[in-house]
């Protein structure tokens, strides 16, 4: 490297923080604003490009493996940066400066766990196979443990901004959606981040399947550090700061498979003996491995190009969710203790009445999952719960199941709002395809559930209470108010639901009345359909 | 509208801004003006005007309302469900005495039912003959109809007070519900609440007997034709309600009206809403609160409103809510002496008033009345974020119209921050519990849906086909 440039450490250094910055960005605003410049670096993540079929960005990602090596896991996934943050944070203190050094590779450690993922994402047991999955985990880290704080900072700008009549800040609301989600985050982050302080890269080399999948190629890669033996005076230094504990200066050789290309070691030899530069025809029998006609492992052993590989998993998955019954849904409270809301004998003034929290109603077995998921099918094979969907969710309707096989992966739920007909923002931010982009207008068409009635429940049959207010509320005038006899014996009006015409928006679930399981709520469809 | 170089916002925002970089609350920044003044040096002791009532009563101008007490939070108790703090009630009580006041009118329902106690224990510390109690039979809920309940009603406000003898007894807001006449009959006529009141007159209980009108004017006009020797009646009188109750409300009757059949049987009129409950003194509309400033700078629209209630001569108190010293303070301000208002100055308030109703408020004073609404929503709140942004300016229907990204967006804050959304207009179901109960006679149903459909036009569209 010749003085007077600038190093590539420093170039990887500043690329990696505007990337971390942009990412981190992405999840915690809450505007709507952030998305629409910034939502393509999450498609650019390996794992959500495989399972969108992104061919060109999975193409792309794995030809600059093979040709930079895996730069990707150090300038592109927002984990593999914020383990650097961290570690470069545990080497801060003098006597840990030089704390890393060589270890084999575990490789054995490094398949299975593939191994073990691919078979997972095939048969459709996500919730266990995304727990590791590198970009979906930071964006659970990111939603559920930096956006709280993130918003409780707006919030007090909001604050302030109420009092000055200004409309600049508005507040948002703090809140764990999911209590295992959060936990799951939580945890997530503490392994890592201790992992990361303690060892560097120790999860990208050992647990990360995208780390593991690029490690194939990069590992062949035609750029890549390599070490001038005539120059290296086995000094040990570049060992001792290779955060990825790759390099064996004894045998003066670099492990390019872990490898993540941050080019620390070439800053730290003082002899200049490590070069990052082109290895062409020195393996010239490996190049044709990398590029195009890349393998994949799948769980029976047989090879196939990733893009097909990633379609026979959808059709595999598609299959096997569809088959999977639920039997441990949540078990739901009898309808019958919901109690419905009585007006009062008014006898002072003021005060307020007391709000019941809502309960979760029987939704049937198919979760209800925003327009554009094509099918719960679609959407359960594909969702990685990387949560973006869930902070863009401006109206609360998002949030991540407790349900075991569709654990960290959202559902609807219309106690604080309801899926609003103008808003398409979850669709435009998935970047795995599990919602795939819509316009507003195609929404007010696709079904993705519809409205059941509860007679029981609801007031006007009830007691005789005049409501209509879910016939009032439906954006698609799919609920009419008809005449029945009510409980005395008068006319009383109640809705009818035109199920042809209810998309399933759950704008009549979030304004009944009726506490604490609303008198009218949405069942889920298996495949949305256009009406 | 901006002939300035910096509106109101913008100078706000420059020096709200420079307040929150000192570390200043921006809080309390509206009662600035006259309340400077402060104090009670300026205060003008015996100095009160008093009129006379039917029996020779001296009655102050200014009569204490309790229905605005304050509590430990530091509001009023209408507004909160704070304790209401009575070492406060009895100090402002003891402020108000000192000072000449000695009417002081509350109600079995006032402050969730603790008013009366709350006066009762401020007022025990003080002789007997140097004050009036008014109280009110508010048998308002159809459970308490019946004779029994009334009398309960009725006997209980004697232990709460702490009196033998209540010196002014009101019918409670005569010609609300939604059948007036119907409602009236079964409260005080068919129960015989009435002939028992006037008999409880005679016997010296009761020292003056009279009634509270709100709505169906046939009410006000049976009760009036009735033969019964009423000894006053308390009528809502302010310059918007002079002439224009009708565009406030259509089933809203003139206060003109009102004072002069008062007026024809020599029957003194006691004053509520001469504020028409805040609205006056914070006079949100920019227009009409530059005339009165430009009229008189130094003088507040509280001012201004409690002289033009206080003006007529047949008026015998008008009733103020005051929550904080600074209210108390400059009502007896204004009262000490009256100055009543001349032809000019009733001029310019009628064309004050024109002015406000040039823009479609909904008359809400924020008495919550028809709170708590059994499904949770809160219904003053909603009016007056949306009466805040008629005044404003905010409240634009139109796309194509240039102010309509900003005041879309100001309108949807602003409604979340001032009304949870689990409270807002698109959960009112319309079983109307709660329009019998105003006052004002606002359809509630009817103005939750237009507000509703506004807010939902402003969500679906954002107007960026303009922009």
């Amino acid at each position: 490297m010749k003085k007077g440039m600038v190093s590539l450490k420093k170039i990887r250094i500043i690329i990696a923080a505007l990337m971390f910055a942009a990412v981190t960005l992405l999840f915690l605003d809450f505007t709507g604003v952030i998305h629409e410049w910034l939502s393509w670096i999450a498609k650019i993540q390996f794992l959500p490009a495989l399972l969108a079929l992104n061919v060109v960005i999975v193409i792309a990602l794995l030809l600059i493996t093979a040709v930079f090596g895996r730069i990707y896991c150090s300038i592109i996934c927002p984990l593999g940066i914020m383990q650097d943050i961290i570690a470069w944070f545990g080497t801060l203190r003098k006597k840990n400066r030089n704390k890393y050094h060589y270890t084999k590779a575990k490789n054995i450690l490094r398949y299975v766990v593939l191994g073990v993922f691919a078979v997972l994402m095939i048969a459709g047991i996500h919730s266990i196979a995304i727990l590791i999955a590198p970009y979906s985990a930071y964006g659970r880290i990111a939603q559920n443990l930096f956006s709280p704080i993130y918003n409780a900072g707006n919030n007090i700008l909001a604050f302030w901004a109420e009092r000055l009549d200004s409309y600049t800040f508005y507040p948002a609301e703090v809140w764990i959606r999911s209590v295992p989600t959060f936990i799951i985050a939580l945890v997530t982050f503490i392994v890592i981040a201790v992992l990361a302080y303690r060892g560097g890269r120790t999860w990208c080399n050992t647990i990360c399947p995208v780390g593991t999948l690029l490690g194939f190629i990069s590992k062949y890669s035609l750029f890549k550090p390599v070490i001038n033996k005539d120059k290296c005076i086995h000094c040990h230094l570049c060992e001792k700061r290779c955060k990825a504990a790759c390099i064996n200066s004894d045998s003066q050789t670099i492990d390019t498979s872990r490898c993540v290309a941050c080019m620390n070691c070439i800053e730290n030899c003082h002899h200049g003996a490590i070069q990052y530069k082109c290895t062409w025809g020195r393996k010239p029998a490996k190049q044709d491995e990398t590029a195009e006609n890349v393998n994949i492992k799948t769980s029976d052993g047989k090879s196939q190009t990733s893009e097909e590989s990633a379609e026979t998993n959808r059709s595999v998955l598609t299959d096997n969710v569809s088959t999977a019954r639920r039997g441990f849904l949540m078990s739901l409270p009898a309808l019958a203790v919901s109690s419905v809301a009585m007006a009062e004998d008014k006898l002072t003034d003021g005060g307020m009445a007391e709000l019941k929290p809502r309960q979760r109603p029987d939704r049937g077995e198919f979760s209800l999952v925003p327009a554009g998921a094509r099918s719960f099918g679609n959407f359960s094979a594909r969702c990685t719960g990387c949560q973006l969907c869930v902070t863009k969710c401006p109206n609360g309707v998002l949030r991540p199941s407790t349900s075991l096989l569709n654990l960290m992966q959202p559902e609807m739920s219309f106690d604080k709002g309801f899926c609003r007909p103008e808003c398409t923002r979850c669709s435009e931010v998935c970047p795995t395809g599990a919602i795939q982009s819509i316009k507003p207008f195609e929404k007010s068409g696709i079904q993705i559930g519809h409205a059941v009635w509860l007679k029981s429940l609801c007031l006007p049959a009830a007691d005789g209470t005049k409501c209509g207010n879910c016939s009032r509320h439906c954006p698609n005038g799919a609920i009419e108010m008809i005449e029945i006899d009510g409980p005395k014996g008068e006319k009383v009006e109640v809705p009818s639901v035109d199920t042809e015409r209810c998309i399933g928006c759950g704008a009549c679930e979030y304004v009944c009345p009726v506490r604490p399981i609303s008198a009218i709520h949405i069942v889920g469809h298996e495949v949305h359909k256009e009406i | 509208m901006s002939e300035n170089k910096y509106n109101r916002r913008e100078f706000m925002k420059i020096t709200g801004a420079a307040a929150a970089v000192m570390g200043l609350a921006a809080a309390g920044c509206s009662d600035k003006e006259t309340r400077s003044r402060g104090g009670t040096m300026d205060l003008p002791t015996g100095e009160m005007t008093y009129r006379t009532a039917k029996n020779g009563d001296k009655i102050s101008l200014l009569g204490f309302g309790m229905m605005r007490l304050p509590t430990t939070d530091n509001r009023s108790a209408r507004e909160t469900d704070g304790e209401i703090d009575q070492e406060m009630v009895n100090s402002l009580i003891d402020e108000a005495l000192k000072y000449g006041v000695n009417y002081f009118d509350t109600s079995p329902a006032y402050c969730k039912g603790k008013s009366e106690a709350s006066l009762g224990i401020a007022l025990k510390r003080h002789p007997r003959d140097k004050y009036f109690i008014a109280t009110k039979l508010s048998n308002f809920a159809e459970s308490t109809w019946s004779r029994e309940e009334s009398m309960k009603i009725y006997e209980n406000s004697f232990k709460e007070l702490q009196v033998d003898v209540i010196d002014y007894m009101l019918l409670h807001g005569i010609g609300m519900g939604e059948d007036g006449m119907k409602v009236f009959n079964a409260r005080y006529i068919d129960n015989g609440m009435l002939d028992f009141l006037l008999e409880e007159r005679k016997k010296g209980k009761i020292r003056n007997l009279g009634f509270s009108y709100h709505g169906d004017i046939a009410v006000f006009d049976h009760a009036l034709a009735m033969d019964v020797d009423w000894d006053f009646v308390q009528i809502q009188l302010n310059y918007v309600d002079w002439k224009h109750a009708k565009e406030v409300n259509e089933r809203n009757t003139n206060a003109e009206y009102l004072y002069a059949e008062l007026e024809k049987r020599n029957i003194p009129a006691i004053i509520m809403e001469p504020l028409l409950g805040g609205r006056l003194a914070r006079l949100e509309n920019r227009r009409a609160l530059n005339k009165l400033k430009a009229a008189d700078p130094e003088a507040t629209p509280a001012i201004w409103a409690m002289r033009y209630a206080g003006s007529p001569n047949g008026v015998l108190t008008v009733l103020s809510g005051m929550t904080f010293r600074e209210h108390l303070r400059e009502n007896l301000r204004t009262y000490s002496p009256l100055k009543t208002l001349s032809k000019q100055e009733l001029d310019l308030l009628e064309d004050v008033a024109q002015t406000m109703l040039s823009y479609k408020t909904i008359p809400c004073n924020t008495c919550q009345y028809c709170m708590p609404c059994p499904y949770g929503l809160d219904i003053p709140s909603i009016f007056v974020h949306y009466n805040k942004c008629v005044n404003e300016e905010k409240y634009i229907t139109e796309q194509t119209d240039d102010k309509y990204v900003q005041a879309r967006r100001e309108f949807l804050i602003g409604y979340d921050r001032s009304v949870p959304r689990l409270r807002q207009a698109d959960h009112c179901i319309g079983c109307n519990q709660c329009s019998p109960h105003c006052p004002q006679r606002i359809d509630i149903p009817e103005e939750m849906r237009k507000i509703d459909r506004f807010v939902e036009m402003l969500k679906r569209n954002d107007g960026k086909l303009n922009s």
